[in-house]
């Protein structure tokens, strides 16, 4: 792998850019791999990644139904937090950030991670009191949040109305400082690029069809667009196709998918320093480095595979924006889309074994999946490695669903993630 | 923004809905006679299809009546709505009876 | 400045009508009809704008919303005040009228100087990705310095400072058959679906004017008449049809499931008489029953060096100009084509006394008529012949071009002197709202594009957005999308021929040096055809990856001009057919759309309407301080002069357990369960038993999800044997309706009973104290108010201050207390009688502060705040309340799943501070030790705080881990400062004295 530096970034200006190699390859699946990858997002690149790299598995393959990145990972909001109240998912999601605070150095490629804060503001006597408890929940696990005033919220995203007049004033906020956003598609292709430099195969418009198993009922690979493939372990990363992958395995996931959409403003000049969240009004809201307001919506309320959802949606978010930032009145919609995420009953990531022996699932991350996929990609690396769940991800099993051990973060706090 | 075919007030706007997830998962008779993992597929999984998907609905800011719908959750192009109680009604009587007790 | 390009005569302008609008300060004339683009090129006024990356000038390139260059910040209403400026709009579709400020964007210090040029320079490093290779040493330094650099240089126009000063407006509609583009096709469409009288047709257009590319077209007739005849006539015959409606500048910008179509009309930008307050833009949402896109075709810009210059323009745009607007984009004119729709250009622009040549990329073999056309009119062409790069800077000069060898070898070189450049890359049909219905494009390699293939919706296309280019073939397909909808059938009328036919040419032949030449694919966005090469080489294959490495098609534009010219390119140097490449999913909106049309008229007062109660406005009198509360607004306590909310509480509280307080309960939730099956209903849904309880009494009632969770609770009154008053939590009214209903409906379909829900019938005034009785007496006649006759818990119905009324004996305080429910209209009266007469007896009222500092004094749970969706009824002491007898229940069978009884479970306890003037704060976390390393045990949380006035100390309400078996355990509880030391307690904090609520 060459690397990217100012240096090499200079050598090819001089000679017009003609000596950059591929940054993955396109390669043929082989016969059989120690272990393949079900879906080629930031997740499954993660894991395929910290394989190679952490256990030194480099006979993987990441199967891709269509191009890498092209789900969930390159249609979010781009925000990345670990303010999350339980005890479980603080460790999940915190693992993720101190990953993503030596990202583009541990890649050598830039994933733009910016910490410029994300403020979570409340807008009720619940949200205050629900806040306040994540705040302190969070110092005493060693994660930064701090709560502001009104006027403290105001001196960190100038263009927010305090005003008491609003609809629902704002009466305080959430601040995780070392929160923020990265650039999404970077993320993708930095682990493609550093997975492959390391001989993971990543085979791309390559859609599983279906499991083989060995007559003892343990995973032998899987049959694919392009042919069967052997693997001694598969993990299935396909997040709001995984309910379609383990129904082709013969398995009922307890998730269902659901239409998520977002859309950005016309690009202007810097105007916006942070991520604003705010769940009381259902709207969140961060400017891109492109200068692109970036506003995410809410979930439709049935399940979709379209990737559409209806505009009642994106009206009822941006009437909250312009309640809470009244100026982006004239601001227009460049662009709207949708994702299909996979949401499961606690609102909280399914990671680990499924009753199929050798088979692994990761998914159920619903509206927040983009800020864990470090942390994600690298215990599921570890479960896939060694055939258990690493001690972060050991809570997010699928038996709680039968012993009711839940881990339930929307209901303790009712906020999007 | 669908457009729903209540089968007691006709075609409405989504807004006047609320849906109620999927359709035809029978609550046990006796529940306490039930395992947890049985009891827990009951509260918790879907089949979540990609493809025809029969889902509840409540017009609620119309009739107030719950109903089921059939609907291709790739195109959400609803293929029929019918009355709770009614089978579905791409598979007979008994075919949806044993789904229901899946 | 004057209008020196402006011809002579014609154009569809009002010459009667003179105008100016003020350009970067100076003074741009014009006339009515004209936009800021055509009053700009009157003046000869080229460079228009500065480039998102390289700041490279840029000029006007398109006459249409498919504009990528000449952005401009436009103040609207700049003599009304701020609040009318945004940024970024197109000067092609800003209408000139007087009054507009209008100013270029992205540059410093000035549009013609502009320092941020220097970023073409070192345009060799910012090739497309560069960033992500680099900018990451030291670590740090990227939020600090590179991204804020980076920031700063992005972005284009400026965000408005202050809030939007318009209003805007909503409209739903509905129709038989909605057309999209009043082009030939469109009106042909429109024309043959109203002709059935019963069809409700409607006809919308983004432009000013309808009649689509007709307006640009001097030349042709349709049955033997102008073009622009027939678009007259097509108007009058349409508008005497009260069937049709036809929105002239309505953008249909979003096509959604089931044939929902929203569109934006403009509706007072234009109007330099729009009186104040008139809607700026209305959101139309339209469920047609059948769609029929006549949406046209956009025109394909070639790829070659600079070819951005300032002049250099689509060959369409530079006939609508010379036509249309009449003025002339400059004295040379040069069009370069591989495309012979090109030719109509040159023929116009010739007559209109422009010097042209043409330079075609085509051979003459492969030319059709067109050729002799131009070379009948005088006009050289040169054919087979490539273009190398354009000359000049901030407006074009020159353009290089050379014949192309047989074998592909450059020619000789021959410098075109011009001052524009008419460039047409053929044609690629509008496919955006078709795609965005989701209906299946296909590939069709004889027109080079992608058409519309099988559709998901009912929908049809017609005209040219399928590649159906020739004038009367685009009216006959018109007809027949707008026929099939209605059974009708008029005749296809003839009209004039049509060049039409073009050779794909994604970047052209050139012998300079690729790796260095810039040739704009994305204009906007700064896209040149080597870095779309360098992304393939780097191994991003599919499009929507080119796409994103490079940006190609993501700027304000969406990628209309500049597409098919990147996946042409993607697809040639991976020699592989084009489709094989992807294409794009098309995502509204088609053109970008204004935020305030979005939201409409849900802002201010509009947005989220207030709740609020009947007595709110004597609460509102009578000075108190609001908190939302749901959608509703309540009465948090009532301050006296001077007093800050603590003062306020403190009183309040007091009042009520020594004299008596009034409390507004009418947001609470109610619902009546009746029928004969309403007891084993109620039993089914609440935890706990209901048969025994008797006509006339009261019971706490508990509610779980199936999941064994705390969903919802409140006091139920049994009026008779079939009817239940059951109250809710004020937020969980409507979701508790819709719980019971769908149990009802869907699980027990045999249980006679109906629901309804009575939350707004009854006005719910609340008195408590132990003078709540005095109070009351004087309005009751029909009711023993004795505690003998009305104990506890119990409920009557009788009249109060003559109005029906429910009365419930029941307490959220402790205190002996009342319920008094009226019909609504009656609530602001009968509370201002009980508080008239209260005052005998120290009435004070009070709000939701006080209140849950009462029920928290007493021990009481609020759903909502000791619960918070993962409380089971245990955890809350409440395992009384869960009937052990009955087989089942909502929520039964999950309170024995293995979690749900497991040791260690938070419990719901009291927490006393040691200082007992310390108030905890709410959300705090509890640990046994607060020395212990980070991550710290947590071992539970503070639910609710208050200060208590009638304890004389604070108390707190906490859920920790196994706390009913730790009473009078000291543990530390976080503060904003570090920890405090407090020791658990039972959860009722006041012992109520006198005739208490359970006397």
């Amino acid at each position: 792998m060459r690397r990217f530096s100012l240096k090499s970034l200079l050598q090819e200006a001089a000679s017009g850019h003609q000596g950059w190699e591929r940054q993955w390859r396109a390669p043929e699946p082989k016969k059989e791999y120690d272990v393949v990858i079900v879906g080629g997002g930031g997740h499954g690149l993660a894991t395929a990644y910290y394989l190679a790299t952490v256990h030194g598995v480099t006979n993987v393959a990441v199967l891709e139904r269509g191009w890498i990145g092209g789900g969930n990972t390159g249609r979010n909001t781009t925000i990345v937090r670990s303010n999350y109240l339980f005890d479980e998912s603080a460790g999940l999601y915190e693992h993720a950030m101190k990953l993503w605070e030596g990202l583009s150095q541990e890649l050598n490629y830039n994933v733009m991670f910016s910490q410029r804060g994300v403020l979570m503001l409340a807008h009720n006597h619940h949200d205050v009191i629900s806040f306040k408890r994540h705040v302190y929940a969070n110092r005493l696990n060693g994660i930064d949040n701090e709560w502001l005033s009104p006027e403290e919220c105001k001196a960190y995203c100038p263009p927010l109305t305090i005003s008491p007049d609003i609809r629902y004033p704002v009466l305080g906020g959430a601040l995780q400082r070392r929160g923020g956003t990265a650039r999404h598609d970077a993320v993708a292709w930095g682990y493609a690029r550093g997975a492959d430099a390391r001989g993971v195969d990543i085979i791309q418009n390559c859609e599983v069809l279906g499991l083989k198993r060995h007559p003892d009922g343990s995973v032998a690979g899987v049959e694919t667009s392009r042919g069967t493939i052997g693997a001694k372990r598969v993990g299935v990363v396909a997040a709001g196709h995984t309910g379609v992958v383990m129904g082709r395995f013969g398995l009922r996931m307890p998730v269902e998918s659901v239409p998520l959409q977002a859309l950005v403003s016309e690009p202007v000049k810097p105007v916006f320093p942070c991520v604003v969240m705010s769940n009381a009004v259902h709207a969140y809201i961060s400017q891109s480095d492109k200068g692109e307001l970036v506003i995410g919506a809410g979930t439709d309320q049935y399940v979709s595979y379209s990737q559409q959802g209806g505009i009642q949606i994106i009206n009822h978010t941006l009437d909250a924006i312009c309640e809470l930032f009244p100026q982006f009145g004239r601001m227009r919609m460049l662009r709207s889309w949708g994702g299909i995420v996979d949401v499961t009953p606690d609102r909280s990531p399914i990671l680990g074994k499924t009753p199929i022996p050798g088979l692994f699932v990761n998914c159920g991350w619903g509206t927040g999946g983009f800020k864990a996929t470090p942390g994600s990609g690298h215990v599921f690396a570890h479960t896939l490695a060694t055939g258990e769940p690493h001690r972060i991800n050991a809570p997010f099993s699928l038996d709680r669903f039968r012993t009711g051990r839940l881990i339930d973060e929307a209901a303790a706090a009712a906020v999007a993630h | 923004m669908l457009l729903i075919d209540c089968p007691y007030c006709g075609k409405r706007p989504e807004v006047e809905f609320h849906c109620g997830g999927e359709a035809h998962i029978a609550r046990p008779e006796t529940p306490t006679a039930v395992e947890d993992a049985d009891w827990g597929s009951f509260l918790y999984y879907r089949t979540n299809p990609k493809g025809l998907h029969a889902e509840r609905w409540l017009h609620g800011h119309g009739c107030g009546r719950w109903f089921n719908a059939l609907r291709d959750t790739v195109s959400d192009a609803f293929v029929a709505t019918y009355e709770m109680g009614k089978p579905r009604p791409d598979r007979d009587a008994t075919a949806a009876s044993t789904s229901s007790n899946a | 400045m004057s209008q020196p390009f402006r011809r002579p005569s014609g154009g569809r302008i009002d010459r009667t009508r003179p105008l100016s609008v003020s350009f970067n300060g100076k003074r741009l004339e014009g006339f009515a009809g004209d936009t800021v683009a055509s009053m700009l090129i009157a003046s000869g006024q080229h460079l228009a704008g500065r480039s998102f990356k390289y700041h490279r000038p840029r000029g006007i390139l398109s006459h249409g919303s498919d504009e990528p260059s000449a952005l401009l910040s436009v103040d609207w209403r700049a003599d009304r005040g701020a609040g009318y400026r945004d940024p970024n709009n197109r000067a092609s579709v800003v209408e000139a009228r007087d009054g507009l400020v209008v100013n270029t964007q992205n540059h410093w210090p000035s549009l013609e100087t502009d320092v941020g040029a220097v970023n073409d320079l070192l345009s060799p490093i910012f090739v497309a990705g560069f960033y992500y290779k680099t900018f990451m040493w030291p670590r740090k330094f990227w939020d600090k310095v590179y991204e804020p650099v980076i920031r700063r240089a992005a972005g284009l126009g400026e965000a408005p400072e202050v809030k939007d000063a318009d209003r805007y407006s909503n409209r739903h509609a509905h129709c038989d058959v909605l057309v999209v583009g009043a082009g030939p096709a469109g009106f042909a469409a429109a024309l043959a679906a109203s002709a059935d009288g019963e069809k409700r047709v409607i006809l919308a257009d983004e432009g000013a004017e309808p009649g689509g590319a007709l307006l640009n077209d001097a030349t042709s007739t349709i049955d033997g008449k102008p073009a622009m005849e027939w678009v007259v006539e097509s108007v009058a015959t349409l508008d005497a049809r009260e069937n049709v409606v036809i929105l002239p500048r309505t953008t249909a910008f979003g096509y959604y499931n089931h044939n929902h179509v929203c569109m934006v009309e403009r509706v007072s930008d234009h109007r330099a008489d729009a009186p104040e307050g008139l809607a700026r833009e209305r959101l139309w949402q339209v469920r047609a029953g059948e769609v029929v896109l006549a949406t046209g075709s956009h025109e394909r810009p070639l790829v070659f060096e600079n070819n951005d210059r300032p002049g250099i323009m689509l060959a369409e745009s530079v006939r609508a100009f010379v036509n249309r607007w009449a003025v002339l984009p400059g004295n040379d004119l040069v069009v370069a084509t591989s495309s012979a729709s090109a030719y109509r250009t040159a023929l116009d622009a010739k007559a209109a006394g422009m010097r042209v040549s043409i330079v075609d990329i085509r051979l003459e073999a492969d030319c059709g008529p067109e050729l002799t056309a131009a070379q009948d009119a005088g006009i050289t062409v040169r054919t087979g012949h490539t273009v190398i790069r354009a000359l000049g800077g901030k407006r074009v000069a020159g353009l290089v071009v050379a014949p192309i060898g047989t074998n592909g070898a450059i020619g000789e070189k021959t410098t075109l002197a011009c001052d524009c450049v008419a460039m047409s890359g053929g044609w690629t049909p509008s496919v955006h709202l078709f795609s965005q219905s989701r209906g299946k494009l296909s590939f069709d390699g004889e027109l080079d594009a992608f058409v519309p293939g099988t559709s998901t919706q009912a929908e049809r296309s017609a005209g040219a957005c399928r590649g159906v280019y020739d004038l009367a073939a685009v009216i006959a397909d018109g007809l027949k999308a707008g026929g099939s909808g209605a059974g009708g059938g008029a005749s296809a009328p003839e009209a004039t021929a049509s060049f039409t036919g073009f050779q794909p040419v994604r970047v052209l032949p050139t012998d300079a040096d690729a790796s260095k030449v810039k040739a704009f694919v994305d204009f906007q966005n700064d896209v040149t055809a080597k870095d779309i090469k360098l992304a393939v080489r780097e191994g991003f294959e599919s499009i929507e990856h080119v796409k994103r490495y490079t940006t190609t098609g993501m700027a304000t534009d969406q990628g209309k001009t500049s597409n098919m010219n990147a996946l042409g390119l993607v697809a040639g140097i991976l020699d592989r057919p084009l489709p094989a490449v992807g294409t794009t999913t098309f995502r509204p909106p088609y053109t970008p759309v204004s935020f305030g049309a979005l939201i409409g008229p849900a802002r201010d007062e509009l947005f989220d309407p207030v709740r609020k109660t009947p007595i709110d406005p004597w609460a509102e009198r009578n000075g108190a301080v609001f908190e939302p509360v749901a959608l509703w607004r309540r009465a948090k306590y009532f301050p006296k002069a001077g007093e800050d909310m603590h003062a306020a509480v403190a009183r309040e509280t007091k009042a009520v357990r020594t004299h008596v307080g009034i409390f507004d309960a009418s947001t609470l939730g109610k619902i009546e369960v009746a029928g004969p099956d309403a007891a084993e209903f109620m039993n089914r849904i609440y935890t706990n038993a209901w048969t025994k309880l008797k006509t006339g009494g009261c019971r706490y009632g508990l509610m779980l999800r199936d999941d064994g969770f705390v969903y919802d609770d409140g006091v139920v009154a049994r009026l008779a044997a079939d009817r239940f008053h059951v109250t809710t939590t004020t937020g969980g009214a409507p979701r508790v309706m819709r719980h019971m209903e769908d149990y009802l409906q869907t699980e027990w379909p045999d249980l006679d009973v109906f629901l309804t829900s009575i939350t707004e019938q009854w006005a719910v005034i609340a008195l408590q104290g132990p003078n709540a009785r005095k109070v009351l007496e004087p309005f009751v006649t029909d009711i023993d108010l004795s505690e003998a006759a009305f104990p506890h818990m119990t409920v009557k119905t009788g009249y109060v201050c003559g109005v029906p009324s429910r009365l419930f004996r029941v307490s959220f305080t402790g205190e002996l207390g009342f319920e008094v429910n009226v019909p609504a209209d009656y609530g602001e009266a009968v509370w201002t009688a009980l508080y008239e007469e209260g005052r005998k007896h120290g009435i004070t009222p009070y709000g939701t502060e006080a209140m849950h500092v009462l029920r928290a004094e007493v021990g009481y749970v609020v759903v909502g705040q000791e619960t918070d969706g993962t409380v089971t009824p245990d955890d809350l002491g409440l395992s009384g309340l869960v009937s052990k007898v009955k087989p089942d229940f909502v929520g039964k069978r999950s309170l024995s799943r293995p979690d749900m009884v497991a040791a260690g479970r938070r419990q719901l306890v009291g927490l006393l501070t040691k200082n007992p003037e310390e108030v905890l704060d709410e959300g705090a976390q509890v640990v046994d030790d607060p020395a212990q390393p980070i991550p710290m045990k947590m071992i539970g949380h503070v639910t609710s705080s208050y200060a208590s006035s009638n304890c004389g100390r604070s108390i707190a309400m906490a859920m920790i881990e196994a706390g009913r078996e730790r009473i009078g355990e000291t543990v530390f509880v976080t503060t904003p400062a570090g920890f405090t030391e407090a020791v658990i307690s039972n959860a009722v904090f006041y012992d109520v004295k006198g005739e208490t609520a359970d006397a």
